[in-house]
């Protein structure tokens, strides 16, 4: 990797973000990787917009990354994706989980949830992943490992050996989860969709 | 071995291999983790007290008794626990103490963006501001060290960045956790006008040598580069500056109170242009400026929110770069949970369209629509008080205002408030949300939850007691999820003119393991009227033009089958 790598991940409090998150860095530290990561939380479990962010390359100095700076976005819901799109830089990846996860003012009638997300998205975005994730993960024997599938998809655009994520999930997950997690894992990872873009 | 590690594990790790044998707080983001790190140690005492300025206290009788101490709080902890930092810079210490103040800029879970840098300046102590994970944690060691070399306490600076961002770690060994023998010294300790007066003196002499020792610490270091752009920053900012600028020279400050006048004028003899670049107030550039020294700053750069290397790099190279235009989504705002004892309550104050004084904790979510019950929210404590300034104010208000409070701030500074208004002859209800831990900032426990930070068992504050005790004869307990005797008890405590305290009594929904199954719909007329609960498991199905549950995240608390109407909403199996 010549450059750093700036990679978003984007969700509603509660969906596994961190987790994500916490594969990835792994992965990378392992491959000799300067990692810095930076994430807000406090509200997180408040089903708030969470966001953390993961730089890797060389050298890191800002943990923290700018609009238009973000090699990928993962996101983990529609509207999120929608919110953070713009810190996407111009060739990003794009990947984003179908599932809809409707925020309290439109729940009472205060907003509307925008409707066609990802087809407005495509419109802007030239490299968009869409994924069922939820359903891949419970392929995969729970829908909680949608964060694992995501991170899958991921890292078909990483240049990490096999070996390195796998080694990354042992260290990540609890024994009696890991199984699941990495069938889901694999579901990202052969997930048809990447190939198209 | 490198670790990746936040600033707030850092901040542990570093009190653990530095000789740090206690530590004191109470919970406050962005510094609570450093706490919950700490008490992974078992070699080191360390325990949550009620507030910041009881923190403060065990902390500074701790140093004074011999051992190197810690004590963290959030930026606003530190203006309750000034009173004894102000005279412990007076005392000094006998072993090293060293209080982190956790700074918001951004206001990411913070109600004012105050700058803590003019605390030690204030205070007349010398503070350390770390610019990544690695210098957080050697930079507890620097601070014991100057604590004990200078025998004064030290301030180590976060900001939320620093403190919630991870970054690599070189780990290693704990040194010896030393005790100095305990002597008395009440001209030093007993701080008395003449006591006082003689150690007043002591400050100002400890400030000039320590301006001495800030002109050769290594943590002040000129990194001269292309001299036409130098810059003189702290904390944060120094990762902007290199991401943005990696040619510029620059002036890196680790110890920024007090300053050292030399170093920064031999720098500015060296550049071209100079720049100070510091987030929220112009504290560094008045002291470079007061040096007779031009420099921009506050012109370029705004006094709030936090920077960017973008920010840094337009405002330096006044190039401004395209934007792209975000999408119009709306916005998420963190809501109170699925099943919280909270929103029953904040249901009910809204139906009695009650004045409602807030306070601090998960319960200010119920100032958000559609509950929108809460006139005020000021600071820790604040809701008891300021109700009783407000009937006082305004004699109408007795028979409308409540305050509301959550049971570990109010054990943080409510019940002050309290004998004030029993002591005073106020009529306002009180009501102690009661959910049994400190929520808000990640489940901590405290005083009343009968468990210590080290998990060890603790007698459990009685509220009820403690409320008879300062004085209130009317102390009764609701169910919040009870709606009809909420409401009347609220009704009946509100309209006596006598000081009242109810206490709302059902743990956090998210410190419950096992949750009812959930709600069902039956027959829904779409009146919407359960819509007004504001319940995240609740929502508007158009085009079957009734209520849904999601039941992913509803927990069977049964709230809305209690407003529904119509006996549409029904627990699991109940027909």
């Amino acid at each position: 990797m010549a450059n750093n790598m700036n990679i978003l991940l984007v969700g509603v409090g509660g969906q596994g973000t961190i987790l994500a998150s916490k594969i990835l860095t792994y992965a990378a530290l392992s491959q000799g990787y300067a990692v810095k990561m930076s994430e807000i939380h406090g509200m997180a479990q408040r089903g708030g917009s969470v966001v953390t962010q993961v730089r890797l390359g060389e050298h890191i100095d800002s943990p923290v990354i700018d609009e238009g700076e973000a090699d990928m976005i993962v996101a983990f819901e529609q509207l999120e994706a929608y919110r953070w799109a713009h810190y996407l830089k111009g060739g990003g990846v794009l990947i984003v989980n179908t599932q809809k996860i409707v925020p309290l003012p439109v729940l009472i009638g205060l907003a509307v949830y925008p409707d066609n997300i990802i087809h407005r998205l495509r419109e802007k975005v030239s490299r968009v992943v869409e994924v069922d994730g939820l359903r891949l993960a419970a392929e995969a024997g729970n829908a909680r490992a949608t964060n694992v599938v995501l991170v899958g998809i991921l890292a078909r655009f990483m240049d990490f050996p096999q070996e390195v994520w796998q080694e990354a999930l042992k260290a990540r997950i609890p024994e009696k989860l890991l199984e699941l997690n990495k069938k889901a894992f694999t579901l990202g990872y052969d997930y048809p969709g990447v190939v198209a873009i | 071995m490198k670790t990746l590690m936040t600033g707030n594990e850092a901040i542990a790790r570093g009190a653990y291999e530095y000789g740090v044998r206690l530590a004191a707080a109470y919970p406050g983001t962005p510094s609570t983790e450093i706490l919950e790190n700490l008490a992974k140690y078992p070699d080191i005492y360390s325990q949550w007290s009620p507030n910041e300025k009881v923190a403060m206290e065990v902390g500074i009788g701790a140093a004074i008794a011999g051992a190197r101490t810690l004590v963290t709080m959030k930026m606003v902890g530190l203006n309750v626990a000034a009173d004894p930092l102000f005279t412990a810079a007076y005392t000094g210490v006998r072993s090293g103490l060293v209080i982190v103040s956790a700074d918001d800029p951004g206001m990411h879970s913070s109600q004012n963006e105050q700058d803590n840098r003019h605390y030690a300046a204030f205070a007349k102590v010398p503070m350390l501001e770390p610019s990544d994970s690695q210098e957080a944690k050697e930079m507890v060691g620097l601070a014991l060290e100057i604590s004990e070399r200078f025998d004064t306490p030290v301030i180590l600076r976060t900001t939320t960045r620093i403190a919630h961002s991870q970054s690599l770690v070189e780990l290693n060994q704990p040194g010896e956790r030393p005790l100095k023998p305990y002597a008395k010294d009440a001209r030093k300790y007993v701080m008395i006008p003449a006591h006082g007066r003689a150690r007043r003196l002591v400050v100002e002499e400890r400030l000039q040598r320590l301006v001495e020792y800030a002109e050769g610490v290594s943590v002040n270091r000129m990194e001269l580069r292309d001299r036409e752009i130098g810059i003189i920053t702290s904390g944060i900012s120094y990762q902007y500056i290199r991401e943005a600028l990696p040619n510029v020279s620059v002036l890196k400050l680790g110890l920024t109170h007090p300053l050292p006048p030399q170093l920064i004028r031999d720098f500015a003899s060296q550049v071209q242009k100079l720049y100070v670049v510091e987030e929220l107030e112009p504290y560094l550039e008045k002291e470079i400026r007061a040096l007779g020294i031009g420099v921009t700053g506050k012109e370029l750069f705004p006094p709030y929110g936090e920077f960017s290397a973008r920010l840094v790099k337009e405002k330096i190279t006044e190039a401004s770069q395209a934007k792209a235009v975000p999408f119009e989504a709306p916005v998420r705002p963190p809501v109170m949970c699925p099943g919280c004892p909270h929103r029953g309550l904040f249901y009910t104050l809204k139906q009695l369209k009650l004045v409602v004084s807030g306070d601090i904790g998960c319960y200010t979510l119920g100032t958000m629509a559609p509950l929108e019950a809460m006139d005020t929210c000021i600071c820790m404590g604040a809701s008891i008080s300021g109700a009783l300034g407000m009937e006082k104010a305004q004699p109408d208000l007795a028979e409308k205002v409540v305050s509301v409070i959550g049971d570990s701030t109010f054990l943080h500074s409510g019940i002050t408030g309290l004998m004030d208004v029993v002591y005073n002859g106020g009529h306002s209800t009180v009501l102690i949300l009661d959910n049994s831990i400190t929520a808000m900032t990640g489940h901590q426990d405290n005083p009343g939850t009968g468990k210590t930070l080290m998990g060890k068992p603790a007698p459990k504050v009685d509220f009820a007691a403690l409320a008879r005790a300062v004085g209130v004869q009317r102390v009764s307990v609701v169910d919040p999820f009870d709606l009809e005797h909420s409401k009347e008890v609220i009704k009946a405590e509100v309209a006596t003119k006598e000081p009242s305290v109810i206490i709302s009594r059902r743990p956090c929904a998210l410190i419950i393991k096992t949750h009812e199954p959930p709600v069902e719909v039956h027959d829904c007329t779409g009146c919407k009227m359960c819509l007004k609960l504001g319940c995240p498991a609740l929502s508007f199905n158009e085009e079957k033009k009734t209520i849904q549950v999601d039941g992913a995240l509803c927990t069977g608390c049964g709230l809305c089958v209690n407003v529904c109407k119509f006996n549409a909403l029904r627990k699991a199996g109940v027909n």
